[in-house]
């Protein structure tokens, strides 16, 4: 057997939590990875993925951090745990590299582009300015930032977007022609169009280069579509290694096979399409002005939404998709009078867009919103039974405090949540749970339209796929009108009557949920398609790149 | 249900990390200690006995007051106790009960014979200033009116701070923009001359020195309390609140306040002693409290006035620095215990 490029065997990795108590985050993981081939780390967020990819560089927090005696890792013969720190530099950077999951924080914002490159070619290279400068354009093109790389150099990373400044990084990661490149979810923070993109790059290159990668991410269908080898990590240990056919094919683990379940599947059943009409929006509009010059006149505008018109029936579901950027959200916001636009807004049989304060008030009870960040979205300081019971305080739902909190553990049960929970903080809950807690507010009002904006997108696949079956159970039970809002078309089509497609606050494309998916008319949407179910790319122009 | 389970473990944790600063945690309890002995100055050191027994009855001339002619005198104005007169009418018929110091802050003692300010002795442990009045006394009764000015102070200053910032930061706009810009005038005040001209057309009391001093000293914190609230008014869990119904008054204190108060709490120990400064350095001046209240400032001009009396300077300033210090190591304290990036290992 030829010397494998990495060899980890029995890395264990714990933390200090202070007061004497250490948790185990990775147990006893071995894995092997030969030159110019990808394995994939799957599993969820907590099973030890990262912290594995940054012991490799010996990149963890010591001492707070330790590795238990016994294990190892070997990269091309040498041992790295517990190398001198000087021997490690010499390595990273170099010749294993690394990308990170947030582009935009893994980036000096003060730095340039060109400095950011350069600067591991100055340390390892020890090039000068001038050869930097044109490796630097070379390693720009390779990362397909096309006629731009030169005019680019000059940029700050607050200039570029998710998906430039994620090539940006890769470019700084290959300056080296690493043997090793180490992606840490890097396609998690951008839209699944950029995310087929930075695939299809990554897997030329690595053709290109022949370099191996280990590339760490919670999505089965980039698996698929990039890795030769899987190792399904859970609690901290690698439950299954194999070919990544054979294990998607016959998984011979629980848990891979509960991975695999886990993707969002079925389809909303079949509704009348005369039920009354719960919200009919007109021509909306949200127009961002644009102020210039000493009087600050309006020189012209941000056309966040442009003529949008919406049509929700009671107990159905309005899958709004687009990219980011396109004008969803503020769609989202505009309808709930939570941003000012213009156009009509019918909510009920009544006008509502004329409302004002405390007019709009009753109404706030009948619709709802729930957030994309779970994290953002509950106040730290609130116990989860006040944050649920806000909106029965504000609109005096429920006689007395018994009768508030009655309606509160219903509530919490109806999300699945055990009831006691109410008496604990937000910051003792996981993603899926605190999304769970969201629900729980906005349903307990029992309003007749909530807006769900992204709230599956922050979240692992499996806690996903449950999110989703208990919003479909949730309506078919009260009859509930969603407006779901969802760059991920996966989710949207297990979940939309109707779809309508934003491209730069337009709609390019709009009907019935079955006509969309299996006949999309318009590039955009094709595009948008292939990229969430296919992890493709198609004809340039269609997408932003 | 005890308090440590009520509070938020973020709270337990930010408990903790203050006892840990075992220096902050030792000065809040020594300065809440000689804080809790100073609200009872009246029972330590007085002019009055705490109890008096005179005839079979019991009289307690501390809480109330009594004409001579209760002990046999014969004057209807109240019993100077004092007066050896009265002493010995008491003395005769019963006893009396004398607090630990047996002065109070304004009373002369025109028994001792040297010339004021008279030096340390048995009877006046730090001497008498350079009116007879002793120097213990006054700095009990000086201490407790500094800090109980500096909590007045600091609290409604910071009542009216955090209403304004918070108003500012939620708000922002316009309102933002003129409440910035009067703040930017107000500051540019000159705060002591005014308080100069001031104090000539009024007599300065307590309460009215307060006024003049809130005048300017709400400021300290609105800045820090808008930048909170400008930065959490783009919250999901504010936009939450909103889609929920809530008013703008209900947002700002239910939802944005308690997430801007670390900010606060942790600048309010200084404040508080910003706050005592300012009234010793108007006493020092002879622009803060009426003539005759007992005042640490007043006493560093006397420490100054009488260099040959160095027990006046060395106390005051002793006593001004002691509460200083050990309010500066309990904000120390706070601002580390409220740091999300301090550990303690």
């Amino acid at each position: 057997m030829t010397q494998a490029l990495l060899e980890v065997s029995d890395l264990s990795v714990s933390f200090d939590l202070g007061g004497g108590r250490r948790s185990t985050a990775v147990d006893r993981v071995s894995f092997r990875l030969d030159r110019g081939e990808t394995l994939a780390l799957v599993g969820e967020s907590g099973s030890g993925k990262s912290v594995t990819a940054l012991s490799v560089l010996q990149l963890l927090p010591y001492p707070v951090a330790a590795h238990a005696p016994g294990g190892s890792i070997r990269f091309a013969g040498e041992e790295l745990l517990g190398a001198p720190e000087q021997r490690l530099r010499a390595v990273r950077g170099n010749r294993i590299a690394m990308i990170f999951q947030e582009p935009m924080t893994s980036l000096n914002p003060l730095h340039t582009i060109e400095r950011q490159i350069g600067e591991a070619l100055v340390i390892h290279k020890h090039l000068s300015p001038g050869d930097a400068r044109a490796r630097i354009v070379d390693l720009l093109r390779l990362v397909g930032m096309g006629a731009q790389a030169e005019k680019r150099l000059d940029a700050y990373p607050h200039q570029l977007s998710g998906g430039q400044r994620q090539r940006v990084m890769i470019a700084m990661a290959l300056a080296n022609e690493p043997d090793l490149l180490i992606a840490d979810e890097p396609t998690t923070a951008v839209d699944v169009t950029i995310q087929a993109q930075l695939l299809e790059l990554l897997r030329d290159l690595q053709a290109r280069l022949g370099m191996a990668m280990l590339f760490i991410t919670h999505d089965l269908g980039v698996v698929r579509k990039i890795a030769g080898r899987v190792a399904v990590m859970n609690q901290g240990r690698i439950v299954e290694t194999g070919p990544v056919g054979e294990v998607f094919a016959r998984p011979a683990h629980d848990y891979t096979r509960h991975l695999l379940a886990a993707e969002p599947k079925g389809r909303p059943p079949a509704r009348p399409a005369d039920a009354p009409v719960v919200l009919e929006a007109q021509d909306m509009r949200v127009w961002f002005p644009i102020k210039a010059g000493v009087l600050r006149r309006t020189v012209s505008h941000i056309k966040a939404v442009d003529g949008v018109d919406i049509v929700l029936r009671a107990g159905q579901t309005l899958g709004v998709v687009g990219e980011s950027g396109s004008g969803k959200t503020t769609l989202g916001f505009a309808v709930l009078r939570l941003e000012s636009s213009r156009g009509r807004i019918v909510f009920d049989g009544r006008e509502i867009q004329d409302l004002r304060g405390k007019a709009l008030r009753p109404l706030r009870r009948e619709m709802q919103i729930v957030f994309q960040d779970p994290f953002g979205s509950l106040s730290p300081r609130l116990s989860v039974g006040e944050i649920v019971a806000e909106g029965l305080r504000i609109h005096g739902i429920g006689a007395d405090a018994a009768a508030r909190d009655g309606l509160v553990i219903e509530a919490l049960r109806e999300v699945r949540l055990d009831p006691e929970t109410r008496h604990r903080y937000p910051h003792e809950f996981s993603g899926g749970q605190r999304q769970r807690i969201a629900i729980a507010r906005a349903l307990v009002l029992k309003p007749k339209f909530v807006v769900l904006d992204e709230p599956t997108s922050a979240l692992d696949m499996s806690v996903q796929a449950q999110i989703v079956d208990l919003l479909r159970d949730l309506q078919t039970r009260h009859g509930l009108a969603y407006m779901f809002i969802s760059h991920d078309l996966k989710v949207v089509r297990a979940l939309a009557d109707e779809v309508l497609v934003l491209k730069d606050g337009r709609v390019v494309e709009r009907g019935p949920s079955a006509a969309i998916f299996e006949a999309p008319r318009e590039p955009y949407t094709r595009a948008l398609m292939a990229a969430a179910f296919d992890l493709a790319t198609v004809e340039r122009g269609a997408v932003r790149s | 249900m005890s308090l440590a389970a009520r509070l938020t473990p973020l709270n337990r944790r930010r408990l903790e990390n203050f006892r840990r600063n075992r220096r902050g945690w030792w000065s809040l309890w020594i300065f809440l200690a000689l804080f809790g002995v100073s609200l009872f100055a009246e029972v330590i050191a007085n002019d009055r006995p705490l109890l008096v027994r005179y005839e079979d009855s019991f009289y307690v001339p501390v809480l109330r007051a009594y004409p001579e002619t209760t002990f046999g005198g014969d004057f209807e104005t109240e019993a100077d106790y004092r007066d050896p007169f009265v002493r010995e009418a008491i003395a005769a018929k019963g006893w009396l009960l004398w607090p630990a110091i047996p002065f109070g802050h304004a009373s002369v003692n025109k028994d001792l014979g040297v010339p004021f300010p008279a030096p340390p002795s048995a009877t006046h442990l730090l001497g008498t200033d350079d009116q007879g009045r002793d120097v213990v006394a006054r700095l009990i009764y000086g201490f407790r009116i500094s800090v109980l000015f500096g909590l007045t102070l600091t609290l409604v200053s910071s009542v009216v701070g955090v209403i304004v910032g918070a108003l500012q930061g939620y708000f922002g706009g316009w309102v933002d923009l003129s409440v910035q810009r009067f703040l930017e005038i107000w500051g540019g005040m000159p705060v002591l001359y005014l308080l100069i001209i001031l104090s000539a057309f009024i007599q300065p009391s307590f309460w009215w020195l307060l006024g003049l001093l809130l005048l300017f000293s709400w400021m300290a914190l609105v800045d820090v309390v808008r930048a909170e609230f400008l930065r959490a008014r783009n919250f999901d869990y504010v936009r939450a609140a909103r889609a929920l119904g809530a008013g703008d008054i209900a947002i700002m204190f239910r939802h944005v306040l308690p997430n801007a108060m670390v900010a606060t709490l942790s600048m309010m120990p200084f404040i508080l002693s910003g706050s005592m400064v300012q009234l010793s350095s108007l006493d020092f001046l002879g622009f803060g409290l009426p003539p005759g209240s007992p005042s640490l400032g007043e006493m560093i001009t006397q420490g100054k006035n009488n260099l040959q009396a160095p027990w006046l300077g060395i106390s005051a300033f002793a006593a001004i620095a002691v509460m200083l210090s050990l309010l500066v190591f309990v904000g120390e304290a706070v601002r580390d215990a409220f740091d999300p990036r301090k550990t303690f290992r």
